[in-house]
């Protein structure tokens, strides 16, 4: 499947390398786009010291799914990748890889974006962090 | 046969449970209304009927599973 969900840490260099021997075939693409989002240790003028993931099993991965089939439709790719984290996370583990292989640079770097954007506005994740004061939830996602 | 009703994140902890099963409902906004006892709902609350967004008038029949939830806030570290 061209996305999933981790409960535990992941390497985004290691799963976009993995995933290229898996499922691309050498010389058949020339250009790969990627965004890797990781957590930060500030937000709104505080420390955030954990955040914790949270997202609707099911529904979440059948969004990611829809999302990257969407990005196939609009551009010509050879594959997309998404991968994304829930449970309890730390400064700098990363949040969210996104990966696009196409021929040519233009339709990687755009489904890149797309992919990001789609998925920070329609699929069911929630962040809450951990301040030293207790428990925030983040209500909405910055403009891109 | 039941409803299913799912509450995540925020609205989870403001409605008090995770879960509730109905025995009828017509719609979304009633299903809200039942498994809430009469709570008022949150105006930027989104709605999914079977893991698929639906608005607050969308019909509901036995089996289904409906889900409120906030606005959603996945991928890289947002505000």
């Amino acid at each position: 499947m061209p996305s999933e969900i981790r409960t535990a840490a992941f390497d985004p260099w290691q799963e976009t390398q993995q995933y290229q021997q898996a499922h691309l075939t050498d010389g058949k693409y020339g250009a790969t786009a990627s965004f890797v989002g990781t957590m930060r240790d500030f937000n709104q003028g505080d420390d955030v010291s954990s955040m914790t993931l949270e997202h609707y099993p099911g529904m979440t991965e059948s969004y990611l799914d829809k999302i990257c089939d969407e990005a196939k439709q609009r551009w010509d790719l050879s594959d997309c990748l998404i991968v994304h984290r829930v449970g309890e996370i730390f400064p700098n583990d990363p949040i969210v890889l996104t990966v696009v292989w196409s021929a040519h640079r233009k339709a990687s770097f755009e489904a890149c974006r797309y992919l990001m954007e789609e998925l920070k506005t329609r699929a069911p994740f929630w962040k809450k962090e951990g301040l030293s004061k207790g428990h925030r939830w983040v209500d909405k996602n910055t403009p891109g | 046969m039941s409803i299913t009703v799912k509450f995540f994140a925020r609205l989870r902890e403001q409605v008090g449970k995770g879960d509730a099963s109905l025995e009828s409902a017509s719609n979304v906004q009633a299903a809200w209304d039942q498994a809430t006892n009469g709570m008022a709902m949150p105006s930027n609350t989104l709605c999914a009927v079977n893991m698929e967004y639906v608005d607050t008038q969308a019909s509901v029949k036995e089996g289904d599973e409906v889900a409120f939830f906030p606005p959603v806030t996945g991928g890289s570290h947002a505000q």
